[in-house]
């Protein structure tokens, strides 16, 4: 019962740690960003899985149904996904200059570049 | 969920970006389908549209500058990995306290959620509690959202954006009706479905007090429709039939339409963003209310996306010219 009951927790956990990794020990920043939005996703699916309710049906009111999950992380995590797509491409655009600029997106060779420049 | 880590590890060991980048699109499916199954359809529907539709998108266009192999240089992982996993310990060791999954009387199901499931159709009168909440009850958070949107098509615009030559746009242009030729089947197929999917955005945006659906997604559907126009007839062509002044304006007016329905319930004695005073009747003022206010998130979202995607799109064709020149 415990496994069960605490199994979409663990995978939160490991997904985010997954993320986390790839954030830090990966050094091309297109990576870096698909960690990011791998740690988003688990803490969207913690938010979902917390709003899950047993026998209870998506928050839409139709007669005959009593129980509802819980709608609110839902509207929270909605409008989060499309801030994630908003920093997502906003990274990206970054990651493109600093590809213009440096020739690289790779960590090592751009703390490089900026080495020999001082 | 088992899929999703799988996919997960591997996006960690592969090294082809290209392959990364259509993983993280798998991955985004997988956990949309994942919504499914725990009931949050209207997250489901977003997170079909961004995480599986649009972020791949930009994703490959961002690779196919910046070109797609990964130089690995092995330094120590040892670190990171001791790091994550005493974090990972420790978060694991927090979810033993944890409700478990589904329970009823978990404390996050018992706060404000009761009130809004039993008294949001009298107060408001819209099937979707979803909606009701988001357009409604948290109007101030959702602007906050759609001014965040705002400012990261801003940010992308401030980035990207250049001023293009004539001459170059000429040059362009004729590469695109070469490529054209080859694609005849996807084009006039796609021909046939961009009305429809311009149809279903309208469909999903104002039939989202009803169902899932609402401004959000309505407008990624949207613009979705318009970059895959772009993408198989030419930026040129995209770019003569959609201007790009215009669409700057209209992502304006998205979110001012949003913070005018609130100035606009101000002056008629309410509270910013309280639609009850918007009309005689308390329930038709909410109805008008979220009406307009998904049509502004709507425009917002659709003027900003297909802004973020037209700036990448027209970098690549910058970078290509550069590497012409050079040869």
């Amino acid at each position: 019962m415990m496994i069960l009951g605490l199994y979409n927790y663990w995978i939160v956990v490991a997904l985010m740690m997954i993320g986390l990794y790839i954030v830090i020990a990966q050094g091309n920043l297109v990576k870096k960003i698909v960690g990011l939005n791998i740690f988003q996703t688990s803490v969207f699916i913690f938010y979902i899985s917390l709003s899950k309710v047993d026998g209870g049906t998506a928050p839409i009111l139709a007669e005959g149904i009593s129980l509802y999950s819980n709608p609110l992380p839902h509207v929270l995590i909605l409008t989060a996904i499309v801030v994630s797509l908003a920093t997502t491409a906003l990274g990206l655009a970054l990651v493109v200059r600093i590809k213009e600029a440096y020739g690289s997106i790779e960590e090592e060779k751009i703390q490089m570049k900026d080495d020999q420049e001082c | 969920m088992t899929f999703l880590i799988c996919v997960a590890v591997a996006i960690v060991r592969v090294k082809d970006l290209f392959a990364v980048a259509m993983l993280s699109g798998i991955y985004g499916l997988l956990s949309a389908s994942l919504f499914i199954t725990m009931d949050a359809v209207d997250v489901a529907f977003t997170e079909a549209s961004v995480g599986a539709g649009i972020s791949t998108l930009l994703m490959l266009t961002t690779v196919a500058m910046t070109g797609r192999t990964e130089h690995y240089v092995r330094h120590k992982p040892l670190l990171a990995l001791l790091v994550v996993f005493v974090t990972g310990a420790l978060l694991i060791y927090a979810t033993l306290d944890m409700p478990y999954f589904g329970d009823v009387l978990a404390p996050a199901n018992l706060h404000v959620a009761p009130r809004y499931i039993q008294d949001s159709m009298r107060e408001i009168g819209v099937d979707n509690i979803v909606t009701s909440v988001l357009a409604s009850y948290r109007a101030f958070d959702t602007f906050g959202e759609v001014v965040v949107i705002f400012t990261a098509g801003i940010g992308v615009l401030a980035l990207l954006s250049f001023t293009r030559r004539p001459e170059d746009d000429a040059e362009i242009s004729s590469d695109n009706i070469s490529m054209h030729e080859q694609n005849m089947i996807v084009r006039i197929v796609s021909k046939i479905l961009i009305p429809f999917i311009l149809l279903f955005a309208l469909y999903v945006q104002f039939h989202g007090d009803f169902g899932p659906g609402g401004g959000f997604q309505a407008g990624v559907i949207f613009a979705a429709a318009i970059i895959l126009y772009a993408m198989l007839f030419g930026m040129g062509v995209a770019r003569r039939a959609i201007n790009q002044t215009f669409v700057q304006l209209f992502a304006a007016v998205g979110v001012l339409l949003y913070g005018m329905v609130g100035v606009a319930s101000m002056l008629n004695g309410g509270n910013f963003l309280d639609y009850n005073v918007l009309s005689e009747d308390p329930v038709a003022g909410q109805h008008l209310g979220i009406l307009i206010i998904e049509l502004g998130v709507g425009i917002a979202v659709a003027m900003v996306v297909i802004i973020i995607f037209f700036n990448f799109a027209d970098r690549i064709d910058i970078s290509k010219h550069k590497a012409d020149k050079k040869i």
